[in-house]
């Protein structure tokens, strides 16, 4: 779009005020929405959290066990309680965090990428490009996300980077269909037309014109993404399919709560939940801020 | 209409060969000899070769496949490995408990989000709207389990007042008709066994139902409010209709059909969610059945459970698509 703007001076004349760009315009509207301000502090705070754990609380978790602070409550030592091994919860929250943080922003890192590749050439090669890779991804959409994601697992063994994989492969349809119909939409315009016409390969077209007008709706989703891909990490740690013992993960650290539920030791079941559910709804705040900043209706002078 | 509905029906048959397929090849994909990894390293040779040959894994794969969607035609999923029982007649004992837990939940998703939603886009802006509006956002970022494992320890473990596990107490008598606790208990008229059921259902149908009830209050609240500013809204009140008729045969009836979708997308949640919530409240149904397969790599069972939750996702969401046409008559053909 960059371009055409030079070979059309017209326009830049004609305009009252300076042109503002679109992603500074819609940086002005996030900063302005209290709720994706919340949003942003609360993403930003966990990944600190998640960036910071190994210089400020070093931990092993192979070693790490003291039997005889076994479920203590939370005390000056141990902020958050111990957990059943007497290890601190606070601790394991915190490299807890990089696992969650981890594998949501790989997960939907990798589904960003090949979704939107996928949906780009199937939008823009059309026939029976597009149908088979359109109905590829119907299929993937056939199953329930969870569900399909447990599959993977079951069949490439536990494990985190397993459970990546496995959360990945589930969104990258959506990413596809996103890219996919806005390449739809854009590929009849007037301004690709222009580029195709004074002999733009197809290529270059793709990735410098219709690409970046795609990006706007894979943000929005995949920040969105981020808090599906943090709650479905958590489920598979939970039911064991995730991190495996004894390394730390908010799910697997829930699942060994159930044994001792009954010893009242809230604080190893309340602290774990509560920080998906920080973290998840920072994600999803933040989405929301960016849908309502980023469309093009709602712009404001 | 009726064009209609065949065509949408018929662009789900390439869909369903595909995920047989995909679910067919589950088992050949497992690295190494499937037979061998499900029975683990210990198993004597005859017993792999038996798994083989019931697996139909010494044929060409073509005629694997014809066999598998030919059974699965018929209605047969395979055996299971360990217990050697067909997966059908399994699901068939285990579905109506995942049945009635998503009913409860759906329920009880409803009955809550939908008032909820209705409250907070009358009184927009008013404390009920922040309140109901934050627990909808905090509904949708928690986890089913999480919340799950609180609801057990607050009513079972603190308070005492509910049960945690199972479809009913042990003690209980109970011979099935539908394995639908709940309509059998009333077709027998028994109300000790109906109340127990309902006792036991209370907290999983909650937890399971927190999520969709958070995206239903959402859906039904924006709906309602892009209602109310139409003109016919203005139109009914100038005409001195009480506003409780305004809202509720006026603005909710127009505004139901987008919270009517969203119910009916909420399955694939549902189905889902019932995985995790049958984990924790040890409820019988098929979700709780695929995790102990998974662990047990009794894979026939995965396998079937996985390709009979994929069929009823689809059929779920092409029957709201048809819904869908049929209350709004602009959408028709394409």
């Amino acid at each position: 779009m960059a371009e055409l703007a030079t070979e059309l001076p017209l326009t830049a004349t004609t305009l009252t005020h300076p042109p503002r760009s679109l992603w500074r315009d819609a940086w002005r509207r996030l900063v302005a929405n209290r709720l994706a301000q919340l949003g942003m502090a609360i993403s930003i705070l966990f990944l600190l959290v998640a960036v910071l754990a190994p210089v400020v609380a070093p931990y092993d978790a192979t070693t790490d066990s003291d039997l005889v602070h076994r479920l203590n409550s939370p005390s000056q030592a141990h902020p958050l309680g111990t957990d059943e091994q007497g290890r601190d919860v606070l601790r394991r929250l915190a490299h807890g965090a990089r696992a969650s943080l981890g594998v949501g922003l790989g997960a939907v890192s990798i589904a960003v990428v090949i979704g939107t590749l996928i949906g780009l050439v199937s939008g823009f090669a059309g026939q029976w490009m597009d149908l088979t890779l359109m109905f590829l991804m119907d299929i993937v959409l056939a199953f329930p996300g969870l569900l399909l994601a447990i599959a993977v697992v079951a069949l490439i063994g536990p494990g985190l980077r397993n459970s990546m994989v496995a959360i990945s492969i589930v969104s990258i349809p959506i990413y596809a269909r996103i890219a996919r119909s806005t390449v739809l939409s854009l590929k009849e315009q007037d301004f690709v037309t222009a580029a195709r016409s004074i002999g733009v390969p197809s290529d270059r077209i793709l990735f410098y014109h219709v690409f970046p007008n795609s990006l706007s709706p894979i943000i929005v989703q995949g920040t969105l993404g981020i808090a599906t891909a943090i709650l479905e990490t958590a489920a598979l740690g939970f039911l064991g399919l995730g991190q495996q013992p004894p390394y730390p993960e908010w799910g697997a650290m829930l699942a060994d709560t159930v044994k001792y539920l009954n010893k009242g030791a809230w604080w190893v079941l309340m602290f774990p939940g509560l920080a998906i559910i920080f973290t998840v709804l920072g994600y999803n705040l933040l989405g929301d801020g960016l849908r309502d900043a980023l469309d093009p209706r709602l712009r404001v002078d | 209409m009726l064009r209609y509905i065949i065509r949408r029906f018929l662009t789900i048959i390439p869909v369903l060969l595909g995920v047989s397929l995909l679910v067919f090849g589950f088992i050949r994909l497992i690295p190494g000899d499937p037979a061998t990894v499900m029975l683990g390293e210990r198993a004597t040779p005859e017993s792999v070769a038996r798994v083989r040959q019931q697996l139909g894994l010494d044929k060409p794969v073509y005629q694997q496949y014809l066999i598998y969607v030919g059974g699965v035609l018929r209605g047969d999923l395979g055996m299971s490995i360990l217990r050697q029982e067909p997966v059908t007649r399994e699901l068939i004992r285990r579905f109506p408990g995942t049945i009635e837990l998503s009913l409860g939940a759906i329920l009880f998703a409803t009955l809550v989000g939908v008032p909820s939603g209705i409250l907070s886009a009358t009184r927009r802006g008013s404390w009920i709207d922040s309140l109901s509006m934050l627990i909808a956002l905090t509904g949708v970022s928690m986890p089913i389990f999480w919340l799950g494992l609180m609801l057990s320890f607050v009513f079972a473990v603190i308070l005492h007042w509910l049960p945690t596990s199972g479809r009913l107490t042990a003690t209980m008598e109970y011979q099935p008709i539908t394995n639908l606790v709940i309509l059998d208990s009333l077709l027998q008229g028994n109300p000790t066994l109906l109340l127990d059921a309902l006792r036991h259902l209370v907290l999983p149908a909650v937890a399971l139902g927190t999520i969709p009830m958070a995206i239903i209050a959402r859906m039904t609240r924006s709906a309602m409010l892009e209602v109310l500013g139409q003109d016919y809204i203005r139109t009914a009140q100038a005409k001195g209709l009480p506003q409780r008729v305004v809202i509720l045969r006026h603005a909710l009836r127009n505004a139901l059909l987008p919270v009517i979708t969203v119910v009916g997308l909420q399955v694939g949640i549902l189905l889902a969610g019932a995985i995790l919530t049958e984990t924790i409240f040890a409820w019988p149904g098929i979700g709780r059945w695929i995790v102990e397969a998974i662990y047990a790599r009794d894979y026939p069972i995965v396998q079937g459970v996985t390709l009979f939750i994929a069929c009823i996702f689809v059929l779920v969401n092409l029957t709201v698509d048809v819904l869908y046409a049929f209350v709004d008559p602009r959408i028709r053909y394409e």
